[in-house]
């Protein structure tokens, strides 16, 4: 394969691709290699060298050639060197990353022609790194590996810091001394981008616990019902959005990009109705009564999983990442991935929304003033039932939406409610009972302390330093972070 | 409270064969049926993973009995749910056994839920057939492992990433879930690296929760321990539900598998049917069967679930075929011995070669374990796996670990006269005890 590569035909690129993607297929019948195209139950042929049609086999006809990931590897680095006269700048960037991970005394000559003709800056500067690796791993003389070191040493990132690692076990001299101070330097920025990194992972651990945990701020924070079954509204949300996700696949592809937006309102109703019917059915005749409601809401849990797992199976679910959900971009040496970032700023959204109805809508006013005094609010003329209703609606909703987002990162199980209901209490509890913004800090606070420990600690010391912490804290301020006043706390 | 507990349980065990004796005289009526015990979780954490074996019991028990049941009697499933929790295992395992009066168990998945059920199985005799991978360490009489032990999974994918072909790795990841299976499936990992001569430094053990969702720090980690210029390889023990969020965020973080593949033991099709497993391309996983062998019998295996199922989305898996294998040899066993008493049973079983899946025979050897074919197999965009290798013969299940220096000297023969699960050859005693 090296030495087909090496032809430097461009008519190679396209069977070594096919290859790469498990598309190379040979016919049974005359051993002749086709790229196959499956379509509906056969496969379409093409030309391998011209990449035209040439016919259809069934897949019994036909046997694919099997590739494996030192093969895939192998077939990456060779087209690396073919399309770095590629018209497309982005082609041109991937194969000079390409080059500087796979370095080759070889590869020289070929970057020095299309360093030499390059007009991108950006591109040109890639490939520059590019040479330079392989200079250090070809037989040229110390001050042309001396330049090289300073030049990747310039890059500072993880790559760099693998290349430089090598040439520092295989080198000696001055060579050997450039490269240890080069990783004395990028280790020592790296470490300030591990703290950056480490924060970000715990403002975007916070979004999630927020999100799970806001819609439970209004049910237990303000109404005090003690609601087991919310991890189950979350649940529900998800699920919502699978169906989404479904209709769409099967009727209407276009839309896929759209699928969550569709189904942000469609889970908030779905939530917002089983929200209500338990309030209506079940919690307004326990009011008052924290164990019984903590017990019947319990069993309202296992019956909504139950019910999903009878209609969708107990299997997971596969819901997708719209397009512009998937991936991670750079900043500097941090790698963001976009369904965390949206997630985020969805979180801080739904907050705002919230706060907004509840400090700036005659509702929320309403549902304020039963929570802090139930009869002088119904001699007010408000109907108290209705707002009581309302609000757990309003919270069951929210914990719906919330399932939208979480479907995006976890998977969606009927056990998908479970893992979030702990989390949940646990922020409303520190943030403080009864006040949104304590559940913001809550939310963030624990985030960041969990993967700051995470780290040190490993995932599972981690969590149990939090509980034993959070414990903590309760001893010293039982009402949490930001304490209520009002007489409602009082009685 | 245990011991009241445990009280009322003997009570109502006692009371339940006082019943068992008022009620032989119209339970002879039931004696033209073989009663077979189903211990899954039907329910709770594990119901994803355990629902779809209790399903392919009773499919094959229905082919059993198309075919004419066994010894004249027709088949008769007793299906409970110990709902995922692992003391409810050991009680339902005792209702199958003193009050339905089942001639076998299939069951389990976990094995903190075997630990919980073995010592109803040794105090009442009976039989319980395992069909999980498992970390080994155990030799039970009353036991029959039909999934694979360490050596027939663990061991062969190292030696794969190892070679060659897998990419000559020098640097390891020992990811898992925080129970008995990934501890010691890593402990004898990280005693087995080392022999090769893998320095300590290259070997990265970490260790999350059951259900971990947030994997941001960890693949960051990975990330990191993977760009010291060397070869890496992750090997994921991680259980269950937590895959999804493990692989979405490696395809997020960028992780391809040409650089950092990802080996695992407890990903098979079912976990990766709720995944878009386009960005997986090219991981892999160690198992003994995979859906998409082609051979006679699993096509005809794959068409029978699905018109049992009565759906041809629902994928085929690995336990399930350990469930086929256990079940055709206890079959076989029976029909062998001539009648179902376990005691009978247990020794007939040993020997007893059946059909499986993959092309070849399995067999039941003294020490409970079977013979295996293992399987390397890549991930593709459809959801299924491709094998990229394959042992050439087929592989015996050892259950004493011959890496761990605790367990080193034990072997386990349950035929006369030696009839032990835990000899010390070393001191030529019966009683050793390995690292659990």
């Amino acid at each position: 394969m090296r030495e087909l590569a090496a032809t430097g035909d461009t008519a190679v690129e396209r069977p070594l691709g096919a290859l790469a993607e498990g598309d190379l297929y040979v016919r049974k019948a005359d051993s002749l290699v086709f790229i196959g195209k499956a379509a509906g139950g056969s496969v379409a042929l093409l030309d391998p060298l011209s990449g035209e049609k040439s016919g259809d086999a069934a897949k019994s006809e036909i046997t694919k050639i099997k590739v494996n990931n030192t093969l895939r590897r192998a077939i990456r680095d060779a087209l690396g060197t073919l399309t770095l006269g590629a018209k497309d700048p982005a082609a041109r960037i991937a194969a000079a990353d390409t080059m500087f991970r796979t370095p080759d005394a070889t590869n020289i000559e070929p970057l020095d022609a299309a360093i030499a003709s390059e007009t991108v800056a950006s591109v040109k500067a890639l490939l520059e790194q590019a040479r330079a690796a392989s200079v250090l791993v070809s037989d040229r003389p110390e001050t042309d590996k001396l330049a090289a070191v300073a030049l990747i040493g310039g890059r500072g990132d993880r790559n760099a810091l693998s290349l430089l690692t090598a040439v520092e076990a295989n080198s000696e001299g001055a060579v050997k001394d450039a490269a240890t101070a080069a990783i004395a330097s990028i280790n020592s920025t790296l470490a300030l981008w591990d703290a950056g990194q480490n924060i970000w992972y715990g403002v975007s651990l916070g979004s999630v616990l927020l999100l799970a945990a806001i819609g439970l701020a209004i049910t237990f924070g303000v109404m005090g019902v003690i609601n087991m079954a919310h991890g189950e509204m979350v649940m529900l949300g998800a699920y919502t959005t699978f169906v989404v996700q479904e209709v769409i696949r099967n009727s209407f592809p276009d839309l896929f990009d759209w699928s969550l937006v569709i189904a942000l309102p469609l889970a908030f109703s779905v939530a917002a109705l089983v929200g209500l019917v338990i309030e209506r059915g079940v919690i307004r005749f326990l009011y008052g009564r924290p164990l019984e409601t903590l017990l019947a809401t319990w069993g309202v849990s296992l019956i909504l999983q139950q019910a999903v797992r009878t209609i969708f199976g107990p299997t997971n679910q596969e819901v997708g990442n719209p397009s512009w959900m998937s991936g991670s971009f750079g900043i500097g040496q941090l790698a963001v991935t976009w369904n965390r970032l949206w997630i985020l700023v969805f979180a801080l959204g739904v907050f705002a929304v919230l706060l907004y109805v509840m400090k700036r809508t005659p509702w929320g006013l309403q549902m304020r003033a039963v929570t802090a005094n139930r009869r002088m609010a119904a001699s007010m003329g408000i109907r108290t039932p209705w707002v009581d209703a309302l609000t757990f609606a309003l919270g069951s909703g929210i914990a719906g939406i919330a399932g939208v987002a979480l479907s995006q990162i976890d998977n969606v199980s009927p056990n998908l409610g479970r893992g979030y209901i702990i989390d949940s209490f646990m922020v409303v509890v520190f943030g403080g009972v009864g006040n949104l913004w304590g559940t913001l800090v809550g939310a963030f606070s624990l985030g960041i302390v969990n993967k700051f420990l995470e780290p040190y600690a490993g995932a599972v010391l981690g969590k149990i330093v939090v509980l034993v912490l959070i414990i903590l804290f309760i001893q010293k301020r039982p009402r949490g972070l930001f304490a209520l006043k009002g007489r409602s706390v009082e009685a | 409270m245990r011991g009241s507990f445990s009280t009322i349980t003997k009570m109502f065990s006692a009371g339940a064969v006082t019943a068992g004796l008022l009620m032989s005289v119209p339970a002879r009526a039931a004696d033209d049926t073989i009663k077979v015990g189903i211990l899954h979780s039907l329910s709770g954490t594990m119901a994803i993973s355990e629902t779809t074996l209790k399903d392919a019991m009773l499919m094959l028990i229905d082919e059993q009995n198309a075919k004419g049941g066994l010894l004249g009697k027709k088949l008769e499933a007793v299906v409970v749910d110990p709902a995922s929790n692992w003391p409810l295992f050991a009680e339902k395992a005792r209702e199958l056994i003193s009050k339905d009066k089942v001639a076998a168990v299939f069951g389990c998945w976990t094995s903190v839920s075997r630990k919980s059920v073995l010592p109803v199985f040794s105090e009442l005799d009976n039989i319980l057939f395992y069909p999980v991978q498992y970390e080994g360490e155990e030799s039970e009489r009353n036991v029959f492992y039909t999934g694979a032990a360490p050596n027939q999974q663990a061991i062969p994918a190292v030696d794969y990433l190892m070679s060659e072909d897998g990419g000559s790795v020098k640097r390891w990841v020992l990811e898992g879930t925080d129970y008995v299976y990934p501890r010691t499936t890593n402990k004898i990992l990280e005693a087995y690296l080392k022999a090769k001569g893998v320095a300590a430094e290259d070997i990265m053990v970490n260790y999350t929760p059951f259900g971990f969702s947030d994997w941001q720090t960890e693949v960051a980690a990975i990330k990191k321990f993977g760009s010291a210029g060397k070869k890496t390889a992750v090997v994921s023990t991680v259980n269950g539900d937590a895959n999804v969020p493990f692989y979405k965020e490696l395809g997020n973080q960028g992780i391809m598998a040409e650089d950092i593949p990802v080996m695992a033991f407890s990903v098979g099709e079912e976990e990766l049917a709720g995944l878009d497993t386009a960005p997986l391309v090219g991981h892999l996983a160690a198992w003994n069967y995979f859906q998409s062998i082609d051979t006679p019998e699993n096509a005809k295996f794959i068409a029978d679930w699905h018109k049992f199922i009565k759906s041809d989305k629902r994928t085929t898996n690995d336990p399930m075929e350990a469930h086929y294998v256990g079940f055709n040899m206890w079959v076989k066993a029976v029909e062998k011995a001539g009648t179902t008493d376990p005691d009978k049973v247990i020794d007939a079983v040993i020997g007893v070669s059946v059909p499986n899946l993959t092309g070849g025979y399995s067999t039941m050897m003294p020490n409970h374990h079977i013979t295996k074919p293992v399987l390397i197999g890549e991930i593709q965009a459809d959801g299924q796996f491709e094998t990229v290798s394959q042992t050439p013969g087929l592989v015996m299940g050892d259950e004493w670990s011959d890496y761990l220096a605790d367990s080193k000297d034990l072997i386990s023969d349950w035929r006369a006269p030696l009839s032990c699960g835990n000899f010390n050859v070393a001191t030529g005693k019966c009683g050793g005890k390995g690292t659990n």
